[in-house]
């Protein structure tokens, strides 16, 4: 029953190049959008389950896929190796910096993990011997599965698409462990956390190292999908985007933030028409939704849809209640 | 050595006095809603784009700074009554991205007005520079100097002995005991959202013929004001003017002593290091939180 809504997702993913066979923009944008449920998911477990909130997530996100460029580019590392080494310096660095920053609170915490997003990017642009500076480093080779190499876009999405079905498996067993009621009791209440017993120190620090590894693990994806990086793909911008897919999907929901994802992804796409209007619509909506729906698109929406039909049901019972009467 | 030191030093307080303006307003908007204004820059960059807009068109500079000033004041009242007052108790992060969702959507609009081109003003008095021993200073460095004491003295005599600024004061020491004595809490709302992008805009105007405006201006602006008034403490509108002093002193001495790249990563890490040592910033009150 519990993953009822991960089989589902599961089809919906298995069947999107079914019903659209060699449908580029399907299979492209479906590719990009699995990226960002991963990235999603991750932010999710910190920011709706443990109720602290990250600006800057992009960072974690740009040191795996910068991992995995300059070791596979410049070092010759092997794919996987160069990904584990990403993963190995994400967790190391999110670990280190998890228990200082996490002490703080809200716009004390938004302005430090916003401050981190920030050096890390300026960390990318200017370390150029590295990174390659501003124009990032391209050439990066396709990734090597255990002898099967990854290339095209159908095969890049079949790729994605599992590595997003597993990362929602494991944030829906993590949400439903003993870790996960911990990190929703430091929600709810830090203090009460604590008098139960939960060390919610330790707790805070092991979710901030999992959203990090879950970012980085994108990232390197990213990079071997895109086989170029630079560092406009990880600036401040987009850590507010993956806050945004947290928030508008309905926080601490895995589902939520994964649907949110998408849904972000979607608008991306449909507001490249409008060319200069896009930043004017995309912040008009981003207002619009949290005014009207401060739960998030998609619990707004149900709840909208449960009210109407508990409506529904209160004329229904009433028109009866005036009916009976005369019937009898 | 020395004579470089003092160079960074004037340079740092220059720039340090924008960002202490900027810091000011986000402080003066937190007291009053609670809320983190990331459109703060944006008022920044709205009132000095909308400055050198009618100055191109012919106006004169006295007359487009006011009108500009106004324009932005107007747009801070709107900000307030269309998309901070509807969403009344909200949480952080959802007052978080509504105010982002508002840069951006500013930020649409001058890029609709003006492009993308960067624009400058000419300069209030010249650009001959004037000599401070071994240092140099442009005429203009003088006028945003001038300028943030003037308003700085001004809004700290306001808050503190004017009947309005104490009662803006009461509203963020508790908002319905200022609402029992009588005190409209609405009405001041408003005038810390109208204040703060008046601060903003005049802002901008004095430093946009130093440095070039352009749509994008107001984001590291914004974020350097917001690091202002973290470091002094949110909600200490004096804190946030000497946070960022400070950290333009800091950024300055980051940029000439170990590299200019790396200046925004320097200043952020000083704010870093700041909270580390001082979770509620240097000059903010321990609030004990309620369980």
């Amino acid at each position: 029953m519990r993953l009822v809504g991960f089989y589902i997702f599961a089809a919906m993913a298995a069947l999107l190049p079914v019903l659209f066979p060699d449908n580029y923009f399907v299979i492209v944008i479906g590719a990009s959008a699995g990226l960002h449920v991963i990235l999603a998911v991750g932010l999710n477990l910190l920011m709706g389950y443990a109720g602290q909130i990250s600006l800057g997530h992009a960072a974690f996100f740009g040191m795996g896929a910068y991992a995995s460029a300059i070791l596979t580019t410049r070092f010759d590392w092997p794919g996987l190796l160069a990904m584990a080494a990403g993963l190995l310096v994400a967790g190391v660095i999110a670990w280190l910096f998890a228990r200082p920053i996490l002490r703080l609170r809200s716009h004390y915490l938004a302005m430090a993990t916003l401050g981190f997003g920030i050096i890390i990017h300026v960390i990318m642009v200017q370390a150029m011997q590295w990174t390659g500076g501003p124009d990032g480093l391209a050439g990066i080779p396709p990734l090597n599965l255990l002898g099967w190499t990854v290339e095209g876009d159908e095969q890049w999405y079949g790729v994605i698409a599992a590595a997003m079905l597993l990362t929602i498996w494991l944030s829906l067993n993590i949400v439903d462990s003993r870790m996960g009621r911990a990190l929703r009791a430091v929600r709810g209440s830090e203090f009460a956390a604590q008098m139960m017993g939960v060390d919610t120190a330790s707790a805070k620090t092991q979710v901030f190292v999992i959203s990090a590894l879950f970012a980085a693990f994108a990232g390197s994806l990213f990079a071997h999908q895109q086989a170029f990086v630079s560092p406009d793909s990880f600036n401040l911008m987009v850590s507010v985007e993956l806050v945004t897919m947290v928030v508008l999907g309905g926080m601490a929901s895995t589902f939520g933030a994964a649907c949110g994802a998408i849904a972000l992804t979607l608008l991306h796409q449909g507001l490249v028409v409008f060319e200069d209007y896009e930043m004017l619509i995309h912040g008009g909506l981003l207002m619009a939704v949290m005014i009207f729906m401060p739960q998030g698109l998609f619990v707004g929406l149900s709840q909208g849809v449960r009210r109407g039909w508990t409506a529904f049901r209160a004329v229904k019972s009433a028109v009866k209640k005036c009916v009976e009467p005369v019937g009898k | 050595m020395p004579e470089q030191l003092f160079q960074f030093l004037v340079t740092g307080v220059t720039v340090g006095s924008l960002y202490a303006l900027v810091g000011l307003g986000f402080a003066l908007i937190y007291n009053a809603s609670d809320v983190v204004n990331f459109a703060q820059g944006e008022f920044v960059m709205l009132g000095a784009m909308t400055a050198i807009g009618l100055v191109t068109a012919g106006w004169p500079l006295v007359l487009a700074a006011i009108v500009a000033t106004l324009l932005t004041v107007l747009v801070g009242l709107l900000l307030e009554r269309f998309a901070i007052e509807p969403a009344w108790g909200a949480s952080v992060v959802a007052t978080i991205i509504i105010t982002i969702g508002a840069a951006i959507f500013l930020r649409g609009v001058a890029l609709l007005l003006w492009g993308k081109d960067f624009h400058a003003l000419p300069s209030f008095s010249g650009d001959a520079p004037i000599h401070l021993g071994s240092a140099t200073l442009l005429p203009q460095s003088l006028w945003v100097l001038g300028g943030a004491v003037l308003l700085v003295t001004w809004v700290h005599l306001f808050l503190n002995h004017t009947l309005m600024g104490k009662a803006l004061l009461a509203c963020s020491f508790n908002r319905a005991a200022a609402q029992l004595v009588g005190i409209n809490v609405k009405v001041m709302l408003r005038l810390a959202y109208g204040l703060s992008a008046g601060l903003g805009a005049i802002a901008g105007i004095l430093i946009a013929p130093i440095t070039f405006s352009s749509y994008e201006a107001g984001i590291m602006l914004g974020l350097k004001g917001f690091s202002a008034a973290i470091i002094g403490g949110i909600g200490n509108p004096m804190g946030a003017v000497a946070g960022g002093l400070l950290l333009g002193v800091m950024e300055a001495l980051g940029a000439g002593f170990i590299s200019s790249g790396y200046k925004d990563a320097i200043a952020f890490l000083f704010v870093l290091m700041v909270l580390f040592f001082e979770p509620t910033g240097l000059f903010g009150h321990k609030v004990a939180e309620r369980v």
